[in-house]
This record gives structure tokens, C-alpha cells and sequence, in this order.
């Protein structure tokens, strides 16, 4: 039978562990509302560049960008964004479980991925399992900069650019509600094209100051970049929701614990107590 | 009058958004005045002030770069949060290459699909022990 001094250390190390994790939980609630309004900041900007791509997907443009080409691919470029820290439950896991899927079905037909990784979850788990890495932005914390991915963003449209990578796949998970993140993988190059009336073919073009390819390279460019760093500050959001989530378990798991382990030492005290009295009387009617 | 619908973002936020009668922006290659009615436009800014004026009021915003979209009824600013340079672009692709480049000193460039799937379900499988447990209790 276990002894009450250990039982009661168990209970206050699991107390102390309680303590902490109730803390994390407060943190990464007060930090969740920060990331949500980060979040809607963000996106006026994304969607007024969605609507001038639209706009320029209409127009009648004399030149066609390299974005929406669609060449026979040969290999496909997963840029994945993850959390920086960990102890946010399924969060990264499921994530990486949606990536390694549509991995493993490109490479069924033949087509090789590398991968660009945002958050040093990502890299962690790419290090252990290997995978051909071209970038890697971590630490960008809870108000990332739209300039940090800059640099990422570069080195996977230069790939494309030179026809060294065909498709690119965005990978992040999508903030349904506080309860409910949502894994997703969508497709970023080639662009999928407007739907266009038939009956009502574009016949404007916009003037374009100073020329069309450079104009739409910086604006695409630009539209890329908006993308990333929308999903980077909505997997954030993502984030601190899961991360509230696990640590108010992580809470109440340990409460229970507590519980347990509190009966636990009851019954050994007890069951000490009624021993000591056996003994006594066993020793007085011996006498 | 006539008026056009005016919106000023950048990345972090939505600078200005409503209706103006004329729109001033410095654009890469001159000056722009924008009335509404215009025909349909796209050009690169310069830093510089973008003034919207509705009637007799005027608003002044600093852009450091961006892009202009002008569609008759509808002019859109997309600002850039920094001034960018092909250099410093350059930079930091660099630099998000080689962070790339010490993360896998010593690692081959083939994932491992099995080793990978293996490591996942290991995971899902603690963190679903860890939600039987709870509803268990």
C-alpha cells in the first residue's frame, strides 16, 4: 500500500502542474482575442487585392501571367504554416496528416514536393521525417510582420519562375470557430482562373503605368504574399484557440487527478489509523 | 456631384474607406488625378501622399508604395506596409534559404511517407487516448 507522505507529494506536484497549465490556459485566452482582431485587420486588404485580381482575371489583358499557366507538373511546392510552441492539442499533427496525404498522392503520379515551412513546428517535424526543404520562417511570433515572409514567398515564386517547381499548395488550418480549427490544403499556383460568361467576353483592358508584365508580376506577387500572411495570422488564431482548449483539459484532467488522489490518501490514512488500533487493542488484550 | 468609391488598405489594416469626387496619388511614372468616370487603370505608386477630396474636404495619407487599381466607379489603394526594394527582397529570400539550409545539415532530401505516417498516428493516438480518458471520467 502506498505510503500517505508520497500520495501527498504526488498531489502538490500535480497541483503545482495544475497551477501552470490554468495560467497557460488565461494566457492563451487573453492572447486569442489579440490574434482574432489581428486577424480581421488583415483581411480588408486581402479582400480588396482578391478583387483587383478578379478584375485583372476579367480584363482582356495582352499579357497572360505565368500564375495561371498550368504546365504538366513534375514537382510541387507545399508552403506549410505551423505554431511556433507546441501544447496546442491536434493542431499541427492534423495538419501535417492532410500535407503528407496529398504528398504521397502527388508522388503516386510521379510528381516529386518540396516544401517551404513557416513555424519551427514544421521544421521539427520535417527535420525527423525528412522532405526537401527550399525555406524555412520561424519565430515570427503573435503579431507577425507581413515583411518577415517576404523572403519565403521569394524563394517559391523564383522556383516557379524558373520552372523548377510547377504547382504550389498553401497549407494551413483555417479558423472555423474557438472550438473548431479546420486543416486545410489549397491550391495557390496556378491560379484558378475567374469563371467568365460566355455570352459576356471582356473587351476592356485597364491602362497599364508602366508595363503590363511588371505591373501584374509586383500586383500577383503582392496577391501571393497577402495570401501567406493571411493564413500565417489565421493559423495563429488558430493557435491560441487550440492552445485554450488543451490547457483548460489539461486543467481539468489534472483537477481529476487531484480528486483521485486526494480518496487515495484518505484511504491509506484510514486504513494506517485502523491498523494502529488493531495493534493497540490486539497489544491491550494481549496483556 | 459624382462621387467614386474610395479604399485605402494595407496588409495590417484598412486605412480609409468612402467616397471621394477626386483622388490625387503619385504613381511610378508621374502624378495622378483621378476623377470618377475614369478608364479602367493600373499602375504602380511611387512614396508619397495619396489626398482624397469629397467636395470642399480633403484627407491626406502617406503611402510608402503599393498599387493603384482605378475602375470608373471604384478606386482602390493597396499599400505596401514598407518601402520595397529588389535588394532587400533578395535578402531575405536569402536569408529564409539558409535558415532552410542549417535546418537539414546532414539530411536527404527524400521524405520518408512510412516513417512520416508512422509518427503521425503515434501522435493521433496519444492525443486520442488522452480524450478517451477524459470521457471516461
Amino acid at each position: 500500500m502506498a505510503n500517505t507522505k508520497e500520495v501527498r507529494k504526488q498531489i502538490a506536484s500535480i497541483k503545482s502542474t495544475q497551477k501552470i497549465t490554468s495560467a497557460m490556459e488565461m494566457v492563451a485566452a487573453s492572447k486569442m482575442k489579440k490574434t482574432q482582431d489581428t486577424m480581421l485587420e488583415g483581411r480588408p486588404y486581402s479582400l480588396k487585392i482578391k478583387d483587383v485580381i478578379s478584375h485583372v482575371a476579367l480584363a482582356n489583358s495582352e499579357y497572360p501571367h505565368p500564375f495561371y499557366e498550368e504546365r504538366s507538373p513534375k514537382k510541387a511546392c507545399f508552403i506549410v504554416v505551423s505554431s511556433d510552441k507546441g501544447l496546442c492539442g491536434g493542431l499541427n499533427i492534423n495538419l501535417f496528416k492532410q500535407v503528407i496525404a496529398k504528398s504521397a498522392e502527388l508522388n503516386e503520379k510521379e510528381i516529386e514536393s518540396c516544401f517551404a515551412l513557416i513555424g519551427s513546428k514544421s521544421s521539427a517535424f520535417f527535420k525527423s521525417v525528412g522532405g526537401d526543404v527550399i525555406a524555412v520562417a520561424e519565430k515570427l511570433g503573435d503579431k507577425p510582420n507581413p515583411d518577415d515572409l517576404i523572403g519565403l514567398t521569394k524563394v517559391v515564386l523564383d522556383m516557379h519562375k524558373n520552372g523548377d517547381i510547377d504547382q504550389a499548395y498553401l497549407c494551413s488550418n483555417i479558423f472555423v470557430n474557438t472550438m473548431t480549427q479546420q486543416p486545410n490544403v489549397e491550391q495557390l499556383i496556378p491560379l484558378a482562373p475567374e469563371e467568365q460568361s460566355e455570352s459576356n467576353p471582356s473587351q476592356w483592358d485597364y491602362i497599364y503605368e508602366p508595363e503590363a508584365k511588371e505591373l501584374l508580376d509586383g500586383l500577383l506577387t503582392r496577391y501571393i504574399e497577402s495570401l501567406v500572411y493571411q493564413s500565417v495570422i489565421e493559423n495563429n488564431a488558430c493557435e491560441q484557440a487550440a492552445k485554450m482548449i488543451a490547457m483548460k483539459n489539461a486543467t481539468d484532467n489534472a483537477g481529476d487527478l487531484i480528486k483521485e488522489l486526494e480518496l487515495l490518501y484518505n484511504n491509506v490514512r484510514q486504513a494506517a489509523i485502523t491498523q494502529e488500533l488493531s495493534e493497540i487493542v490486539g497489544g491491550a488484550a494481549a496483556v | 456631384m459624382s462621387t467614386m468609391k474610395i479604399n485605402i488598405v494595407s496588409s495590417s489594416e484598412e486605412i480609409y474607406s468612402g467616397e471621394a469626387t477626386m483622388v490625387f496619388a503619385t504613381g511610378t511614372l508621374g502624378e495622378l488625378g483621378i476623377a470618377p468616370g475614369h478608364t479602367p487603370l493600373l499602375t504602380g505608386l511611387a512614396p508619397g501622399p495619396v489626398r482624397v477630396q469629397n467636395g470642399s474636404d480633403e484627407e491626406a495619407f502617406f503611402c510608402s508604395g503599393g498599387f493603384l487599381e482605378v475602375q470608373p466607379d471604384l478606386v482602390t489603394v493597396l499599400s505596401d506596409t514598407a518601402e520595397r526594394a529588389e535588394s532587400l527582397d533578395e535578402s531575405e529570400a536569402i536569408k529564409a534559404k539558409e535558415i532552410a539550409e542549417q535546418e537539414l545539415a546532414n539530411k536527404d532530401t527524400t521524405i520518408d511517407y512510412a516513417k512520416a505516417s508512422a509518427q503521425l498516428a503515434e501522435a493521433v493516438a496519444r492525443l486520442k487516448t488522452i480524450q478517451k480518458l477524459r470521457k471516461k471520467q
